[in-house]
């Protein structure tokens, strides 16, 4: 039983009020609340045990690893991974992206090769890319997106070719809500030996993740959007592919052994984990982890479908209002423009009724050019979210309305 | 925060919906571009300069409500003013968006002092006026508020 008025309740931060209304936040793509026991859990860490990890044989150190470890082993369970080892901490998203363009790329491309992403990705999903083609001389294809904001229809099967070498994909963007077709991208570019990196930042917490039955060579993940702490995020990589990658980073708890004539490099997953991690982050979001899986993906994804739906049909009643990603089946974004009103000045207003929302480029500038804006207003939906709170939304564009086009 | 009413103030709406000066400037001998990466806004500064005096200044460029009147508004202000006079502006209005005292007679530039209580905002209200330090001396690279 979905019970939304209990699980706010596991939020302290949806007690508070804005400018003297009660919060109302929905801008939950950028970055989601968290819950209580992710905040206790990171207490927990720092007033029981803390301590530097892999090294020391103190009770304190046994037990930060063991909870550090048993983190990697929920990352695991929960993107149903084979081992252990394929499941590697990072910073966030964008650093394990960075991690693949610079240890599997540089040590993969030679000039002429091509690496294929979309038009509606992240700019985390870019640039790491381009900055790969600057050294090694390949090159960036872009599959088109259409009116609706969809991968244009064929488009995929006609840029895949014998020179493709790595396909960079969201499975859910962050600018459009567009639920993307992975499993046949991921059908193409294996046809051709191309390896396939999913950007999951905005899928983890909205739909259960299988990189097994995906056969995705590369899936990351940041920990914040999925009711985790910052600063914490994750690359799942195949093992026959991390095995042959080089290191990203340099220094303690990457290395088997060091003198200066050679430095032999430590196994999986420990070979891209230099220096000491951000042990609490990994320890929150093994909490997040149990949070969501306590509520349920199925159950999430119901209710926030079912905001987006109501949002949805209270926006296309909206005179003036246009929607920005129409796709069928979208994830619980909605992202829209108001004739008239530039998307920073509703914020403002907005925000002063207490309504949270994101308002600029969403970091995907292509898609921002794409559909001729300069920016999007941004509403999206978390578990916490209420039909109310929807109301709130549309009322505090009513203001907008009042103030603006009177 | 304060009322919204201190941000968006009737002159606002007004610059807004009417920007003054908006359009290309035939003749202009200095020209600046400005862009607001946060928001996306994108500002084109014409001005015809003749011995020091800004004899003609126009416009062009989208941006939210707050960046319009304000670029509007500077137009405005500054037709006939000496380039030294202008510079004296630019900082007086600097200072009154970031909430700080100042000496200078701003004018109708007075009705954009609510943007301190919304320091998101600031850029919003400098776009135009950075563009146009810029324009003065004739920088070549686009001006960024980042």
């Amino acid at each position: 039983m979905f019970d939304v008025q209990a699980l706010r309740n596991e939020f302290p931060i949806l007690k508070r009020e804005v400018h003297g209304r009660p919060l109302i936040y929905l801008d939950n793509a950028a970055t989601s609340q968290k819950p209580r026991s992710v905040i206790e859990a990171e207490c927990h860490y720092y007033e029981v045990m803390n301590a530097n990890i892999h090294r020391g044989v103190h009770t304190l150190s046994q037990e930060a690893t063991d909870a550090f470890e048993g983190a990697r082993d929920k990352v695991r369970d929960f993107l149903n991974a084979r081992q252990r080892e394929e499941i590697i901490f990072t910073r966030g998203a964008t650093e394990a992206i960075n991690l693949v363009a610079h240890s599997w790329g540089r040590s993969q491309l030679k000039p002429g090769d091509e690496i294929l992403v979309s038009e509606m990705e992240h700019h985390a999903n870019i640039v790491p890319w381009q900055m790969l083609c600057e050294a090694t001389g390949a090159v960036l294809k872009v599959i088109p997106i259409d009116e609706r904001g969809a991968l244009v229809a064929g488009a995929v099967a006609s840029l895949i070719n014998p020179r493709t070498r790595l396909v960079g994909i969201t499975q859910v963007s962050n600018a459009l809500g567009t639920v993307n077709p992975v499993a046949e991208i991921i059908r193409l570019a294996h046809q051709v030996g191309a390896v396939v990196l999913l950007d999951g930042a905005q899928a983890v917490p909205h739909m259960a993740v299988d990189v097994t039955a995906l056969d995705c060579d590369f899936y990351v993940f940041s920990g914040h959007k999925l009711y985790g702490p910052t600063g914490i995020g994750v690359l799942y990589g195949k093992r026959s592919l991390l095995e042959k990658m080089p290191p990203y980073q340099g220094g303690g708890d990457m290395i088997s052994q060091v003198t200066f004539r050679k430095t032999t490099y430590n196994q999986l997953p420990y070979k891209f984990e230099a220096g000491t991690p951000h042990i609490a982050g990994v320890v929150g979001l093994g909490a997040a982890i149990d949070f969501v899986l306590s509520v349920g993906l199925k159950a999430i994804a119901a209710h926030e479908d079912r905001l987006l739906t109501y949002a949805t049909q209270q926006a296309e009643g909206f005179e003036g209002l246009k929607i920005i990603g129409t796709v069928p089946g979208k994830a619980s974004i909605l992202s829209f423009v108001l004739k008239g009103v530039h998307p920073h000045d509703i914020g403002t207003i907005l925000d002063s009724e207490g309504v949270a929302i994101r308002t600029g480029h969403h970091c995907a500038m292509p898609v921002m050019d794409h559909y001729g804006v300069p920016a999007t207003a941004r509403a999206s939906f978390a578990l916490y979210n209420t039909a109310e709170e929807v109301d709130a939304l549309f009322g505090a564009l009513r203001r907008v309305e009042e103030l603006f086009l009177k | 925060m304060s009322d919204l009413r201190d941000l968006y103030q009737e002159v606002i709406f007004d610059h807004n919906r009417h920007p003054r000066n908006f359009g290309p400037l035939v003749g202009a001998n200095r020209h600046a571009d400005g862009f607001n990466p946060l928001c996306g806004d994108r500002l084109t500064l014409n001005l015809q300069v003749q011995d020091g005096v800004i004899q003609d200044v126009r416009f062009e460029g989208s941006g939210c409500a707050i960046s319009t009147a304000s670029a509007s508004l500077m137009t405005e202000a500054l037709k006939g003013k000496t380039e030294a006079e202008a510079t004296v502006l630019f900082e007086g209005f600097h200072h009154m968006v970031m909430g700080e005292k100042t000496t200078v007679d701003l004018g109708k530039l007075a009705v954009l002092a609510g943007v301190s209580e919304f320091p998101a905002r600031v850029k919003c209200a400098s776009l135009a006026w950075h563009t146009l330090n810029a324009a003065l001396k004739n920088e070549s690279d686009p001006v960024s508020t980042e």
